[in-house]
């Protein structure tokens, strides 16, 4: 049964490079579609990472943007080419860096580096409870993101400028790659004895202590793990978005994750990925028509104007958010198993009904 | 005389100006059975939170089989305000959190049950099992202590095959009747291999004849895993039949302790519960 | 004395914002107190109220268009408490909350749409937007105002608080929300009432705050909103005159830390000012502690 599974699932990944190569092979290189399938790509790590923390340990955490940041700009700093770096620090004299690595050691970096950062952050802060533990990330986001505005460090991170003209990436592969592997290391982990640990401390903190779970050495894991893949995650968005500014790190990100993590189901990592995809490609390709003024015949479709897409899909959220509490998966995840048992299910039912 | 336990000295837990622990000092012996009793509010719980560590006692000493777990004397904020006795006896400080103390070999628990309610049953127990295993985040991640991993599972399976919960073990926690989450929570305690057993009114909301079940069951896991118990119960039948000794709380002091007999013959223990009659 | 004359604008400043954020912060904190919700849309009502009042000034006059940004807001507090938290009562915290973060999102992108994206120039309001000379510094009249009509809101509504039939029903539902329940208090009408309050306070806040701003984007009432959160946070979260000292206190800061050419770190210092004070004493100056029970 297991092995069957296993075999499926290798399958359908081998389907889904094949998939990407055929639409990359088809489609022009501009299309909406990729760029929603690579931003999906990024978002699904990241909604997985965050979801780690917040849906398997219960530490309702908001600092997800500011661990972004630390491994876009990580990333992109160590990455600029050494020629190129007259020219992007231009009003620092070129930097004070004066080396470049390779695109996996930049993106190791970026991860490590959300890491430390997290670990350090986690010393004063993990000791807090639920809401104020939200607002203290939250407040410590808002901060890195100030340092990394700060002129004074301008030599470093280029002040309040853009970073650009590090190296990026062109197909569509190497997100869907990375960001598979990396999900695949969490639910390894989740399903670890160590992910055990997570879970019972989610279920009731007392008891997982009064079991000998050392709760601020596993919080600590828990947020320093999910820190390191939001912050591959960061180099992974910088790689896409092509240059990078402190600014768009913003709360409101953090909050855009968040939602799709709850609309993917808390503790359910198929629903954050579902989620991603399905959150990008509503929000930037599928309800794009809404910004568009429209005429069917003579009549003016009223409302239609840009701006309006963001309005219906904030509604959508709503409704998913009020009426559907648990997201679309609830708790479960996404497997063979599950899908079988739902034919059968229906099958009982239209047995039973005739 | 066989050996010692638990040794609690001159306890007390003071919050704000309520004394709820007043100085108490008792001991438990290995292979016995040791009840502590007493009316609502009379600290009994409070007393196995300083002995597990969640909470840090106002003053006084704990120690498990002569090595000294807790010490703390009043200090800080309190230090003014304390009301209790023996405030300079103690000059130490050691705190340790509960999950050292459980690693020490105190399992406990819990009054109003605390199952890991979205977990199976095998995950309960499994969980108590994480803290022994030789593993570290990245061998548990990439399945490099697949062994440990293969033995934590067998002494899982072990367990709940003794303690009858074998066919259960797919069920999810919260789903249980009642009755048996109260045994999984005994059994997810004897996970952990411990030496001495604290268990806070396992006995509650139970029928006389699940309290006679309950009776039988805690004399045979002594026996089989060879441990010493604490229990704090309400039962009278119970703690009777059961126990080799008691402790008797009031008003966080210590009002008597002896053998059953003894106690259900001490007229303090008797005012305490029943009240002084007037015309007394 | 060098030093206050030479900071005296930004002391100033810094006591007008913080009776604005003291406004927007005493609906967090009796949300919070009640219902122990933080309101993340609350800021964006802020905003809102905002925008309400710089639609309605461009055909109306003046002393309608106020009251009716009053108005608005309340009723718009009040839908949103009635559409989005009321249907969560019963769900765990954490789904209030992340609706509430829905709220948010949904006014922001609303604002968006009807905004075009464009800044929208708030109105010059006469009396409150004349400047006056103060010793060395020349501020707005808006900054005198603001902390006189701070004070005199709060004391109005510390007496609606302690000497009525309604402020007592709030008080037993911030100290049980279940067992006020069962002794017969509406719940629901005290719920409503306290975001009527807020919603109320925070469109007073929003007329005194964008007289000191040229213009009013979507995303303005996220930053004020955050730092009033934080100042409810400051004071001690459920207590208003914690949340009112903890606005001050941390208005005049920032405005001192602007003066020392540290702007940059204005918005930083205020969340490190939050975390210093959540690690010290997590529940800040005023506020009460509660443990749980084992």
């Amino acid at each position: 049964m297991k092995r069957r599974n296993v075999i499926i699932c290798a399958l359908l990944y081998l389907a889904a490079i094949l998939a990407i190569i055929v639409l990359e092979k088809f489609l022009p290189p501009t299309h909406i579609a990729l760029a929603v399938l690579k931003k999906g790509c990024i978002y699904s790590l990241v909604a997985v990472s965050m979801n780690l923390l917040n849906g398997f340990t219960g530490l309702f955490s908001l600092g997800q943007a500011g661990f972004m940041l630390i491994g876009a700009y990580t990333y992109a700093v160590l990455t600029i080419p050494v020629a190129e770096r007259d020219s992007v620090y231009m009003y620092f004299d070129g930097g004070i860096i004066q080396f470049s690595v390779p695109v996996f050691v930049g993106l190791l970096a970026a991860g490590l580096l959300a890491a430390l950062l997290a670990w350090l952050i986690g010393l004063p802060v993990l000791r807090l409870k639920s809401d104020y533990l939200a607002i203290a990330t939250l407040g410590f986001a808002e901060i890195i993101r100030a340092f990394f505005q700060w002129d004074e460090l301008g030599v470093i991170t280029n002040g309040s400028n853009m970073l650009r003209k590090y190296p990026t990436f062109t197909t569509t592969l190497f997100p869907f790659l990375v960001c598979s592997a990396c999900i695949a290391v969490i639910v390894l982990l989740i399903h670890s004895s160590y992910g055990r640990a997570f879970r019972a401390i989610r279920d009731d903190e007392i008891a997982a202590e009064a079991m000998g779970i050392n709760l601020a050495k596993h919080k600590r894991l828990s947020f320093c793990i999910s820190s390191f893949f939001a912050g591959v995650g960061g180099g992974l968005l910088a790689m896409y978005q092509t240059s990078i500014q402190a600014m768009t790190f913003k709360s409101a990100m953090t909050y855009e994750i968040l939602l799709i993590v709850v609309i993917g189901g808390l503790g359910s990592v198929t629903g954050s990925c579902i989620a991603s995809f399905l959150f990008i490609a509503s929000s930037e390709w599928w309800l794009r028509f809404l910004d568009t003024e429209m005429t069917i015949g003579n009549f003016k479709v009223p409302l239609l104007r840009a701006g309006f897409r963001k309005v219906v899909f904030s509604v959508i959220i709503m409704v998913i958010v009020l009426f559907a509490r648990k997201g679309i998966m609830g708790d479960h995840e996404f497997s063979i198993d599950g899908i079988c048992s739902f034919f059968k299910n229906l099958g009982k039912k239209k047995e039973v009904k005739s | 005389m066989s050996t010692n336990v638990l040794r609690v000295e001159d306890v007390t837990m003071q919050f704000g100006g309520v004394v709820a622990v007043d100085n108490l000092s008792l001991e438990v012996n290995e292979g016995e059975i040791v009840a502590l009793i007493g009316p609502n509010g009379a600290g009994k719980t409070t007393a196995f939170n300083c002995i597990t560590g969640v909470y840090e006692p106002t003053n006084g000493r704990v120690s498990f089989y002569g090595k000294e777990l807790v010490e703390s004397y009043p200090h800080g904020k309190i230090k003014k305000t304390y009301i209790g006795e023996n405030a300079g006896r103690y000059t130490k400080r050691l705190v340790q959190t509960p999950d050292k103390i459980t690693k020490e070999g105190i399992a406990r628990t819990f009054q109003n049950i605390r199952l890991f309610s979205s977990m199976t049953v095998f995950e309960n127990v499994l969980i108590a099992k994480h803290m022994r295993a030789k593993q570290n985040f990245l061998t548990a991640t990439f399945r490099l202590n697949h062994a440990e991993e293969k033995r934590m599972r067998e002494e899982t399976m072990e367990l709940l095959k003794m303690q009858h919960l074998d066919h259960l073990k797919d069920e999810i926690a919260g789903s249980l009747p009642y009755g048996i989450q109260r045994r999984l929570e005994i059994a997810r305690a004897l996970a952990t291999n411990p030496k001495l057993l604290l268990l806070d009114e396992p006995a509650a909301g139970m029928n006389p004849q699940e309290t006679l079940e309950l009776a039988e069951f805690i004399r045979q896991i002594r026996d089989e895993y060879k441990l010493t118990i604490f229990i704090i119960e309400h039962h009278m039948d119970l703690v009777m039949q059961i126990s080799d000794r008691l402790y008797v709380l009031d008003f966080g002091k210590l009002l008597a302790q002896g053998t059953p007999e003894e106690i259900q013959n001490d007229q303090r223990v008797i005012d305490a519960y029943l009240g002084v009659s007037e015309d007394a | 004395m060098d030093f206050i004359s030479k900071n005296l604008p930004y002391l100033l400043a810094g006591i007008s914002v913080g009776g604005q954020y003291a406004l927007i912060a005493i609906g967090y904190t009796m949300v919070y107190g009640i219902l122990r919700l933080i309101n993340f849309a609350h800021g964006d009502i802020f905003m809102v109220a905002a925008l309400v009042t710089v639609y309605a000034t461009t055909t109306l006059p003046l002393y309608v268009s106020i009251p009716l940004t009053l108005v608005v807001t309340v009723i718009l507090g009040l839908a949103v408490e009635r559409v989005a938290y009321k249907p969560l009562r019963s769900a765990p915290r954490m789904s209030v909350m992340i609706s509430a973060i829905g709220v948010s999102y949904l006014l922001q992108n609303l604002a968006l749409y009807v905004t075009g994206g464009l800044a929208q120039t708030y109105p010059a309001i006469p009396f409150i937007s004349d400047t006056i000379q103060i010793g060395s510094a020349t501020t707005k009249m808006v900054t005198i105002v603001t902390p006189i009509l701070t004070i005199v809101l709060v004391f109005a509504l510390m007496q609606l608080i302690n000497h009525t039939k309604i402020g007592m029903g709030m008080r037993a539902a911030a100290n049980d929300f279940e067992t006020s329940r069962l002794m017969g208090i509406k719940v629901d009408n005290v719920i409503s009432m306290t975001f009527l309050i807020g919603s109320f306070l925070a469109a007073v806040g929003s007329v005194l705050y964008f007289t000191n701003y040229a213009s009013v984007v979507p995303t303005s009432g996220a930053m004020p909103g955050l730092k009033a959160f934080v100042a409810a946070v400051f004071g001690g979260i459920g207590s208003i005159p914690g949340a009112v000292i903890g606005a001050f206190i941390i208005g005049i800061c920032e405005n001192i830390i602007k003066g020392l050419g540290w702007t940059t770190f204005s918005d930083a210092f205020t969340f490190a000012l939050l975390i210093v004070i959540l690690i010290v004493k997590p529940t800040g100056l005023f506020g009460e502690g509660a443990t749980d029970k084992v």
